[in-house]
């Protein structure tokens, strides 16, 4: 099976958020990057099961500037093959999925896999993207995926509920919690990491129809309102009176 | 015109669509054009009714075909719905099925997308709408600089407003294939309203210290006519089923009431929770982290404020 794993670089989610030039932009100082745990902890991991259990390959990509080489190594420690990084400074969704379509489609993989969203812009769109570009089903919130020659079965999650979709490769599925379980690189991986091939490629033009512009906090709680333990008709009444929600 | 798609899982329309049509309103009137729904697939019950909350046409694709989700099919479907009406803006919901919409009908429509927008746009000079980011710590205001867009709205972003009157329903002559995909449903959530859509949850954490102790969060949450969900360990260690589990990694949630209880609010706990309107932290330790994102709080044992905060509920109605 030849498999391609989007992977995401975000900065960590005990990060303080904060921002810069009047607004506009993400303050990057001081900020940790992490994959983004979707990508790594289920999209990556389940990848890596499937070609440990069937054989065949697991391909990362990344669209970003050479300071991403970090965590495209990192992937490369938990166990995929080799690498793509498109070498580029993407400024939206669109841009990003047009990058990995192109890479998808030059290389012809069964699936290609994606964390449900990132932690820093939570868009979800990149897969819904991707798979429009290649003409191809596209399971999100994926729970569960079992996949025998070019059949796979895949659990997700809808509101309420559970979906179970049959499907033949290719297509392109987002990750959810359930899927694998965290891996952590070992020394060995570390190591082999060093040589596994990491292909640079320039981007291909696309658009940026949808942009951020500005960026503010949400006003800050004005600070919690302490009730008797005692009291706690006081509690109801705060709620029906006062915050008037039930 | 604004064309907003409005789901109907099961043939039923649900709260997140009249939330949509809503929207979808308010966005036509700014751009100074009509707004209409779709609806897809076979049996849609009361569609008509949409035209309450602001459609002045209501459309459907009456295929079998559409009666499972498959997100190729549902793409094409209102493409083609969007370029026969002359629609140039889409709306959806930001659920399982709108998430899975967005982005792939912006790639079709040659659109600008904004997945899960939380406010409503403004045009003056240029089209902007924002929404939640980092996990609810921030919002972005994003710029749509295409003639067509997408817009996917988070869930109880807005109130549903009923204030027209019932509409016609008019079939739309679109054809659409058959799926490569078989699909079937289970539910899980019983008769509660499933988490992303409830407007009050009630949730408990590890210091309930087993999943005997429960009963006491059903019944407040039976009380209220809530949805009850968990924290990450207590899903973890299979006192409480997964589905229930919210925060980072499980369900992120906005409801109008969140009620916390012997969760101490971790950063991954919150960032799941964050949006919520009104947050109540029942907690016996006053220096648990969630006191800082509560709006009322209570420093004291669960085992003794749950039971009296459902008596004090029950004397109240």
């Amino acid at each position: 099976m030849k498999l391609l794993v989007c992977i995401s670089k975000t900065p960590d989610t005990t990060s303080k958020i904060a921002f810069t030039n009047g607004n506009s932009e993400f303050d990057t100082t001081g900020i940790q990057y992490i994959m983004n745990p979707y990508d790594e902890w289920y999209a990556l991991v389940r990848a890596i099961e499937l070609k440990e259990a069937a054989g065949g390959s697991v391909t990362v990509i990344n669209v970003g500037p050479a300071t991403n080489d970090q965590t495209i190594r990192k992937a490369l420690a938990i166990g995929a093959d080799d690498a793509i990084r498109v070498n580029a400074e993407p400024k939206s969704s669109m841009f990003v999925a047009k990058q990995i379509a192109e890479q998808a489609k030059a290389g012809g993989y069964d699936m290609v896999f994606l964390g449900k969203e990132t932690i820093d812009y939570n868009g979800s769109e990149i897969g819904a993207m991707v798979a429009e570009y290649l003409d191809q089903p596209y399971i999100s919130y994926a729970t569960k995926l079992e996949a025998t020659g070019n059949q796979a079965t895949v659990e997700r999650d809808i509101e309420g509920g559970i979906e179970t979709v049959n499907l033949s490769t290719p297509f392109v599925l987002s990750a959810a919690k359930g899927l694998a379980e965290q891996r952590i690189p070992n020394l060995r991986g570390i190591m082999m990491a060093i040589r596994k091939p990491m292909n640079v490629v320039e981007p291909v033009g696309a658009n940026d129809p949808a942009v951020t512009v500005s960026f503010e906090l949400p006003p800050a709680k004005t600070g919690v309102k302490l009730v008797d333990p005692e009291n706690m008709g006081e509690l109801v009444r705060l709620l029906k009176e006062e915050a008037k929600i039930i | 015109m604004v064309l907003v798609y409005a789901e109907s899982p099961g043939g039923q329309l649900k709260k997140a669509a009249f939330e949509a049509i809503t929207y979808g309103k308010k966005v036509a009137d700014l751009l100074g054009v009509d707004c209409a729904a779709i609806t897809l697939g076979t049996n849609v019950a009361d569609a008509g009714q949409l035209g309450k909350y602001g459609a002045s046409k209501v459309y459907n694709i009456g295929s079998a075909n559409l009666d499972g989700f498959d997100s190729q099919l549902y793409t094409k479907a209102i493409a083609d719905a969007a370029g026969q009406l002359g629609a140039t803006t889409v709306i959806l919901s930001h659920t399982s099925t709108g998430k899975s919409l967005c982005g792939r009908l912006a790639v079709r429509m040659d659109a600008g997308s904004v997945s899960g927008a939380s406010g409503l746009p403004t045009n003056d000079g240029s089209f902007k709408v924002t929404k939640g980011v980092f996990s609810g710590k921030a919002v972005a205001t994003y710029e749509i600089n295409t003639e067509n867009k997408v817009i996917s709205l988070m869930g109880n972003a807005l109130k549903p407003e009923d204030t027209g009157a019932e509409v016609g329903v008019d079939a739309l002559g679109i054809e659409v294939g058959a799926s490569a995909l078989t699909t079937a449903q289970s539910k899980q959530s019983g008769e509660m309203v499933p988490l992303p859509e409830a407007e009050l949850v009630v949730s408990a954490g590890r210091g309930l210290k087993g999943p005997e102790n429960w009963g006491m969060i059903e019944e407040l949450a039976g009380i209220l006519g809530a949805t009850t969900a968990c924290s990450r360990p207590v899903a973890d260690t299979g006192w409480r089923p997964h589905h229930e589990h919210v925060g980072q990694t499980g369900v992120a949630i906005r409801p109008n009431l969140y009620i916390a209880i012997a969760i101490s609010g971790a950063i991954q706990h919150l960032a799941g929770v964050n949006s919520s309107k009104v947050i109540v932290v029942i907690n016996k330790d006053p220096e648990a982290p969630f006191f800082k994102a509560a709006d009322y709080g209570v420093v004291g044992d669960a085992f003794e404020v749950v039971p009296r905060l459902i008596e004090a509920f029950k004397s109240s109605t």
